[in-house]
């Protein structure tokens, strides 16, 4: 199977590797997927002021998968909470020319995003606005 | 040194120029049909298919008479068990075969299941891939026509006990057919002492052309004999119609005679090459783990799972070397290797495995690179893996509750 030249540039050179503390206050985390279906995306975002100001991934997969997730974090930085939300995974699949087979991997980098916003919007909740 | 460097010697391998010249005067100048028996261009044919018939036969100890030509060992595979099944079908419908078998004899066997015209017992193997030989003898019923265990694995090289299987089949009456594949050529293989009454193998593995491949089906204790499964023209002894590749024979003949007249120096050559590859990539790299028999195995062969990265991520970080992975990605199912699974071998690991294919043509120095190259390339992708940081923070990775998809 060949790859699409953007999957080649995310694998080669992977934007945005590596891990935030997930206990900071101000860092969400994602994890999905499960190690026996051969993918597990790391997704963490760092957030102020309803805006996320870096992101970080980790991925245990193909190359598909860790170039769906490199992208991601591309995308996320700059972009506010809702503005993150609206991130599909047919916009993945298209910016890298994702096969069929491999649109599973972008599912799993949307449900990443999706959950580490979630983990962020728990740790958040209750809480005053603007001490974050 | 030239890149890429062909280490996939299990799927097939490169023609020895060797063979292509041998073949080479039988595509324009000689290239009368096996068939016709009436002039010079027939007989010359017909000589050529006779002297190859003859080096395939001494490879594996047979008569040359007992040599059947057919496209490839998926069709050799296909005839052995719908042949015999067809054939002995009053005597019982009952096969047995193991869970690690190639797909062209474990899709025959469940296709004749479905069709509801055999029962089969898929045989457990164990850690290291083998068939035990007291499961066989176990699993024999009055209702056994075949027993169907491949030599050595296409994906860990395990080498089975065929001699010890060949024995209990014969004390049973029972017919013996081995997958010999991959096997063939790589390692001594006889029929007589191993009680093989039909055998499957092919050119292409062996540094011959694609296309032609071979069944040996025993002509004395017992005669064995097959439903054709293809019709017309009778070649073959009837077992198999069809107007003979001759090139393509000559060139499988000639190639069987090379791989046994050089079979003891290459075999040395590849052990030493394997382990060296082997010892040094597992010293490098932790929790690396070898699937297959520790030494009897075949000697081209190395297959190695690396914990917390997955394998067609590996494949691509190293893409100028051809290698194979046992994940679920690379395969047309989507579902990791069923071989490693039936070793006991976890799925993550059946994930993260790569095949080595050691072969005629690889070199000392494409070694060297493959060696650098995977530990290169499996250190960036630890650094990469969720799996391998929650692993060093001291989490149990069995211990998580994964959201399955």
């Amino acid at each position: 199977m060949a790859y699409s030249d953007k999957v080649v540039d995310h694998f080669n050179n992977p934007r945005n590797m590596g891990s935030f503390k997930k206990d900071d206050a101000d860092v969400g985390t994602g994890m999905v997927g499960a190690p026996e279906c051969g993918d597990v995306m790391k997704l963490q975002i760092k957030v102020q002021n309803d805006t996320i100001v870096d992101a970080k991934f980790k991925t245990f997969g193909c190359g598909s998968a860790i170039a769906s997730s490199s992208l991601a974090t591309e995308w996320l930085k700059g972009k506010t909470i809702e503005e993150a939300q609206k991130i599909k995974n047919t916009d993945i699949v298209q910016e890298l020319n994702l096969p069929p087979v491999k649109i599973h991997c972008s599912v799993l980098a949307e449900d990443a995003i999706k959950a580490a916003l979630a983990d962020y919007q728990k740790k958040t909740d209750g809480q005053p606005t603007g001490t974050k | 040194m030239k890149l890429p460097i062909f280490l996939d010697n299990h799927s097939t391998t490169p023609m020895d120029p060797r063979v292509l010249e041998a073949m080479l005067p039988y595509f324009v100048e000689k290239f009368g049909n096996a068939a016709s028996r009436n002039h010079a261009f027939g007989w010359a044919a017909e000589e050529a298919v006779e002297q190859a018939r003859k080096q395939i036969a001494k490879l594996i100890k047979a008569d040359s008479k007992e040599i059947v030509f057919t496209s490839g060992a998926t069709e050799s595979d296909n005839l052995a068990l719908k042949g015999v099944l067809e054939m002995y079908k009053e005597k019982g419908t009952h096969i047995i075969t193991s869970s690690t078998e190639h797909r062209a004899v474990l899709d025959t066997a469940k296709s004749l299941e479905a069709k509801g015209m055999a029962t089969v017992t898929y045989l457990p193997v164990d850690k290291y891939g083998m068939v035990n030989p007291q499961d066989v003898q176990n699993a024999i019923t009055d209702k056994t026509i075949l027993i169907s265990i491949m030599l050595a694995n296409n994906e860990i090289g395990t080498i089975n006990p065929i001699q010890e299987i060949g024995k209990i089949a014969k004390a049973k009456g029972v017919l013996f057919h081995c997958d010999a594949t991959q096997g063939v050529g790589k390692i001594p293989v006889d029929v007589q002492a191993m009680g093989i009454d039909l055998m499957s193998f092919t050119s292409h593995k062996v540094y011959g052309p694609k296309g032609v491949g071979a069944l040996y089906v025993r002509k004395r204790n017992p005669r064995v004999r097959i439903a054709a499964q293809i019709d017309g023209g009778g070649h073959e002894r009837g077992m198999r119609s069809g107007t003979l590749p001759v090139p393509l024979i000559v060139g499988f003949g000639k190639a069987c005679e090379l791989c046994e007249q050089e079979m003891v120096t290459e075999t040395a050559r590849l052990i030493k090459m394997r382990d060296r590859l082997q010892t040094d990539i597992m010293a490098a790299l932790e929790e690396s783990y070898l699937n297959g028999h520790p030494t009897n195995r075949l000697p081209g062969n190395l297959n190695i799972s690396f914990a917390y990265v997955e394998g067609e991520s590996l494949l691509m970080g190293m893409k100028d070397i051809a290698l194979s992975s046992g994940s679920a990605c690379t395969s047309a199912t989507l579902e990791p290797s069923y071989v490693l699974r039936a070793l006991g071998v976890g799925t993550e690991l059946a994930h993260s495995s790569i095949r080595f294919g050691l072969g005629r043509f690889n070199t000392d120095d494409e070694i060297d690179y493959t060696t650098k190259k995977v530990i290169e390339v499996v250190t960036k992708l630890r650094e990469m893996s969720p799996l391998y940081e929650m692993a060093k923070e001291g989490v149990d990775l069995k211990s998580v509750q994964w959201a399955a998809h």
